[in-house]
């Protein structure tokens, strides 16, 4: 996972290189709170354009972190996601909380 | 005796999470003889995602065990055997609702089982508690 801090806006984008099951979610959240905790950012991108496998690991991920962002008075984005991936997004209602670009 | 099924295949997986990969990949390898489209590989790979995970997690509750994957192939129908001989289910039926978990606190969705009937052509689940699950599932891979 790439991290970029952008200052001016804001802006705090998680490009995610690594497939996102269980296995991988756990240290995911860890290092993606550590970050928003540290800048407090407006905007948290996560970046889904090498991403080529989620389960409902991903989904659980998504939400917390959602809760995380907006609690902090924040929003959250999700970019460039993959068709395949779309589909498990879709199924969990995630588009209805979370922005997809 | 000649087996009924054109191929077949058994993988047997420690219930360490790293091997969750490790299962979807071998499972997606077997069933590339059939040609399966993207999507189907995708469908694939997720259900078979959540069933290992589910063992892991719920059969196994972390400790160590054995998780086993029967792969078999019959004509175009993928048929995936995976089972656990850890705690089992209480209650099937509940187990099986979207959103139902047991393990909030690990930010887990609720959705595996939803996502196994959704992914795939037909799901059984039967569960023994204290003897543990197993998890049934097939897919018919469309002619291309």
């Amino acid at each position: 996972m790439n991290v970029d801090y952008d200052e001016k806006d804001k802006l705090l984008t998680f490009e995610i290189t690594e497939e996102i099951d269980h296995h991988w979610s756990d240290k995911m959240r860890r290092q993606v709170d550590n970050e928003i905790e540290r800048y407090i950012p407006k905007t948290v991108v996560f970046d889904f354009n090498k991403v080529s496998f989620m389960d409902s690991a991903g989904i659980g991920m998504l939400i917390g972190r959602y809760k995380a962002v907006k609690m902090l008075g924040g929003n959250l984005e999700i970019r460039n996601v993959k068709s395949s991936i779309r589909k498990i997004l879709e199924m969990s209602g995630i588009p209805k909380i979370i922005k997809i670009s | 005796m000649q087996n009924k099924y054109d191929n077949e295949m058994n993988l047997e997986i420690l219930s360490k999470s790293n091997n969750e990969a490790f299962a979807r990949v071998t499972v997606a390898a077997f069933v590339s003889s059939l040609d399966p489209t993207i999507e189907e590989m995708a469908d694939i790979k997720t259900a078979v995602s959540e069933a290992v995970t589910n063992c892991i997690i719920h059969g196994y509750e972390g400790r160590e065990g054995i998780i086993k994957i029967n792969c078999k192939i019959s004509g175009r129908k993928l048929i995936v055997e995976i089972t656990d001989t850890g705690k089992g289910i209480e209650n099937v039926d509940i187990a099986r609702e979207p959103l139902y978990t047991t393990k909030a606190e690990l930010e887990r969705s609720g959705m595996g089982f939803t996502i196994m009937e959704n992914f795939m052509d037909e799901l059984k689940v039967e569960s023994i508690v204290g003897l543990g699950t197993k998890v049934t599932m097939t897919k018919n891979i469309k002619e291309n």
